[in-house]
This record gives structure tokens, C-alpha cells and sequence, in this order.
């Protein structure tokens, strides 16, 4: 069974979203998402600065089984990517809540997040797959 | 539920991702498949292989039909204790199988490839009449690969001692029968090791005594990337029955040196070979990806001399990059690929990556 931290926003493509008091949110792929994917070769990190829209490929995540895009769970400003993925994206299969983190954004609407589905919703939404 | 080994139990106790695979539950990996990759080339790995389809072959004319329906010649095999790697050719010089012959004491064994097991048995079946031979599947028996620099010297350690001590004399391609066992230096990554067949109610005890001495299991998703790198081909992926052996880098499996042997294919062959050079002859190659990304089976690239496909792509754990097998016309010089909407040069290599832990392609 694949672990569902309750405190995160999960969107329906198995992106996980987490937002700090400063209303930066880090994102990344659900534990569901690495197991199902196998060893994680190359993520290819979107550029800092850019601006995304919520649903947008913004990361493209290829295992040694198949290459996966990453959608934005929400619109903003992309400020920070984790460039320890580009040496070592294994990072992504053994912490994907932590040191797997793939980047992180400012939110320009919050409203996005009220799209997103909490864990116990997401658990579901992976039990139905 | 799908057909099960002798050794499922034991793959669902080593922590193994289940999966289908051409109609049996098998070992996908036992937690990192890249992890068992790097195992089998730097120290020793085992592989449960029970789902290939085991065929023996008696009869006093057992030589004489397999010089006729195998592409490369059973008559090179000598005495006992040889196996030789080689193909199933239909009459138009397409590849019906792969499999390996192993000369036996008594009689010959074929170990044919699992998602054509129906298919072949009714192939041996169509192509017997008129020879004496017994064709028999054994589906009880298992299969156990031990690959890796190490395999060698932990396998015999886990084998009897008089059946070790034959198995380190045992030369590539070498085979010997010992108590119900057949052992013989083949496999399947590129790497020294021995595959062993025995009974499959014997297969857990082996298996048991593998693991005791530090071989680790590894799964099919590993064995896929060791054959890639190890530039063997994968039946169904980068040939089948529309795929002459000369476009298979398979060539050297037909054997010609005996100008008075008939074997299935062999006029559609040598029709092949004369007009190779000329028209729309295919050769499949092998290609590395020098950017990031990695290349994916059936995906099309460019050549100089017109299009191609990759018929088994993925990333190769011991380069740290994407290497390919692909079909693509004959003298083609550069090759490129759509990566992401740009076009991006591919190096042609022979087909072959890796060898005993060692890049291999210059």
C-alpha cells in the first residue's frame, strides 16, 4: 500500500502539492505514481521563472519503463526546481514526499487548490485505478 | 491468476512486483530494478526462468530434423555437452523462434521463448511427418539463470560438489547432465554465468541456497535492459515471423558451410543475402542517445537514407544514457530522433553495448 500523507493537496494525475506559511507550494509525484513508474532515469525540470498554468505539462518524469508528464496542479510562477533530480532522480522513488520534491511555485489563485482532492479522496481515486 | 513457477512462493517472500507475462504471474523486479541490474553486472544475480518452454527431442532421426529445421547446423554441436544458439525459420526466411540447442547424452533440448509456445509446438508438430523422432514439452521443469562476474563461484557453491566441479570446467557454451540437472554456460546479459535446469519440486532448495550465499533475485525488468545492453535480441520486439535474420543482425545463426544441407528457409535466405546492398534491405542497428531522455520502443527515427523504428529502446543502467536497437535502412550513416519536438543526432553502434561490466561501442 502506498503512503497518502494526509496534510497534501493530490490532483487526479498524482501530482502532490504542500503549501508553506509564505504560500509557496512545493510539488512533486505521489509515492502511487513512483511505484507505478519503476526506477526513475531523468526528470526534466521546468525553468525557473516560467509561468504555468494550472493542468499545463510542466515536468516530463521518465522511468526505465515509460516517460510520464507532469501536470501543474495550479497556475503561478515556477521559483525554485530541485537540482539534485538532474545527478540523482532516484530521489523521486525513495522520498517522493521529501527529497523527491521536483519543484516549487507561487499560487496566483488559490481557488486551484479547492480543485485538488485530499488524501482520503486521492487514496480512493488510486484503489479505483 | 495467471500460470505460476515452482518458485512463486519464494518470489512473493523476496517482496516481488507481480506481474503478467504472456500468460504467467512473474517477478517484474523485487523492489528497484535498476539496483538488480547493477547486481548482475558487478557481483551475481539469479533469475527464475521457468517460463521458457522446454522441448525434448529423441528418436533415431532427432539429428537429421533438427539439421532440417534449424537455421544454424545441430551437427556442429559434437559430442554431448555443447548447446548452440539458433533460429526457427519459416519458408519464407522469416523468424518463427529463437532458442537455444543443447546436445544431450540421449537426444537434443530446445528452450524456446514463452509467448511462443503454441505456436512452435504446432510448428515441430506440422514438420515432423516422415521423420522418426519424439517431440516432448517438460513443462516441469525449471529453469534457474545465475548471472554476474561472481555467479560462477557462488552457483557451485550452492551446487553438489561433483556437479561444481564439472561446472567450472565447463567452457562458454558448454553444457553437462548431472542427476536430473542440465547446466550449461548461456544466458542472457552479457555476463558470465550458467543457467540450470532441474525438476521444478527441486528448483526451491536451489533457490534457497542461492540466496544463502549473497545471490540476489532479479526480475524480468532487469533481464530486459542486461539482454539490451548486451545488444541480444528480444523475440516479438526485434523480430518476428516478417523479419529475415539478415535483418536481425542474425546472420551468423545460419549456417551454410554445408552446401548439401536442406533446412527450412534456406532458399528464401540466400534469395535475401544475393540482393542485399540493393533496394530496401533493413539491418537493425544499435543507437545511444548522447542527451537526456531515453528512447522508446516503436518510436520512428530518421537516417540519411530514409526512415527506421526502434524495436527495443530504454535506459541503460551501466552507461547512464538511452540505448536502442533499431531497424533501419541498409548503409545508413546518421540517424536522428524527435526528442520533445527537436531533432536530435543519434550515434549508430554495432549492436552490443556492454560486455562483462565494460562499455563495448567506441
Amino acid at each position: 500500500m502506498s503512503k497518502i500523507p494526509e496534510d497534501l493537496h493530490y490532483a487526479s494525475t498524482h501530482e502532490w502539492v504542500k503549501v508553506d506559511e509564505n504560500g509557496i507550494a512545493t510539488v512533486g509525484i505521489s509515492d502511487h505514481a513512483q511505484e507505478a513508474l519503476g526506477d526513475i532515469v531523468f526528470v526534466e525540470l521546468p525553468e525557473p521563472g516560467a509561468e504555468v498554468e494550472a493542468r499545463a505539462e510542466v515536468a516530463v518524469v521518465e522511468s526505465v519503463k515509460a516517460a510520464s508528464d507532469l501536470y501543474s496542479p495550479a497556475s503561478g510562477e515556477i521559483a525554485e526546481v530541485n537540482e539534485a533530480l538532474i545527478d540523482n532522480p532516484q530521489l523521486v522513488n525513495s522520498a517522493p514526499y521529501d527529497d523527491g520534491w521536483i519543484y516549487r511555485m507561487t499560487i496566483t489563485d488559490e481557488r486551484d487548490l479547492g480543485e485538488l482532492l485530499g488524501a482520503e479522496a486521492y487514496a480512493d481515486h488510486c484503489a479505483d485505478e | 491468476m495467471g500460470q505460476r513457477t515452482s518458485l512463486h512462493d519464494q518470489h512473493v517472500a523476496a517482496g516481488a512486483k507481480m506481474v503478467d507475462f504472456a500468460g504467467w504471474d512473474m517477478p517484474l523486479h523485487y523492489g528497484s530494478q535498476i539496483g538488480e541490474h547493477h547486481r548482475v553486472r558487478r557481483d551475481a544475480g539469479v533469475f527464475d526462468v521457468s517460463h521458457m518452454t522446454v522441448i525434448d527431442v529423441g528418436g533415431s532421426d532427432a539429428g537429421g530434423w533438427l539439421r532440417y529445421l534449424l537455421a544454424n547446423d545441430v551437427a556442429r554441436l559434437g559430442a554431448p555437452g555443447k548447446a548452440q544458439y539458433s533460429l526457427l525459420l519459416n519458408h519464407e526466411g522469416g523468424v518463427v523462434d529463437d532458442l537455444i540447442v543443447y546436445r544431450r547424452v540421449a537426444g537434443y533440448r530446445l528452450v524456446t521463448n514463452c509467448a511462443t509456445r503454441r505456436k512452435v509446438l504446432l510448428w515441430l508438430a506440422r514438420n515432423s511427418p516422415g521423420y522418426n523422432v519424439q517431440v516432448e514439452e517438460r513443462p516441469h521443469v525449471a529453469m534457474l539463470a545465475v548471472h554476474g562476474p561472481n555467479s560462477i563461484e557462488l552457483a557451485c557453491g550452492a551446487l553438489p560438489p561433483d556437479c561444481a566441479g564439472a561446472v567450472r570446467q565447463l567452457g562458454n557454451f558448454g553444457a553437462l547432465e548431472h542427476e536430473g540437472r542440465l547446466v550449461a554456460r548461456t544466458g542472457y546479459t552479457g555476463e558470465l554465468g550458467i543457467e540450470v535446469m532441474l525438476p521444478g519440486e527441486a528448483a526451491g532448495e536451489l533457490w534457497g541456497k542461492l540466496l544463502a550465499a549473497g545471490v540476489k533475485p532479479v526480475g524480468l525488468g532487469a533481464r530486459d535492459t542486461l539482454r539490451l545492453e548486451a545488444g541480444m535480441n528480444l523475440y516479438g520486439q526485434d523480430m518476428d515471423e516478417n523479419t529475415s535474420p539478415l535483418a536481425a543482425n542474425l546472420g551468423w545463426t545460419v549456417n551454410w558451410r554445408d552446401a548439401e544441407r536442406e533446412f527450412i528457409g534456406r532458399e528464401a535466405v540466400q534469395r535475401q543475402r544475393e540482393s542485399r546492398g540493393q533496394g530496401e534491405a533493413a539491418v537493425l542497428t544499435g543507437l545511444v542517445l548522447e542527451a537526456r531522455g531515453v528512447l522508446r520502443n516503436g518510436q520512428q527515427v530518421q537516417t540519411d537514407k530514409g526512415a527506421g523504428v526502434i524495436t527495443s529502446g530504454s535506459f541503460s543502467p551501466t552507461l547512464k544514457q538511452s540505448i536502442a536497437l533499431a531497424r533501419i535502412p541498409w548503409g545508413s550513416q546518421s540517424c536522428q530522433v524527435e526528442l520533445r519536438g527537436a531533432m536530435t543526432p543519434l550515434k549508430i553502434v554495432k549492436p552490443g553495448f556492454v560486455r562483462f561490466g565494460k562499455r563495448i561501442f567506441e
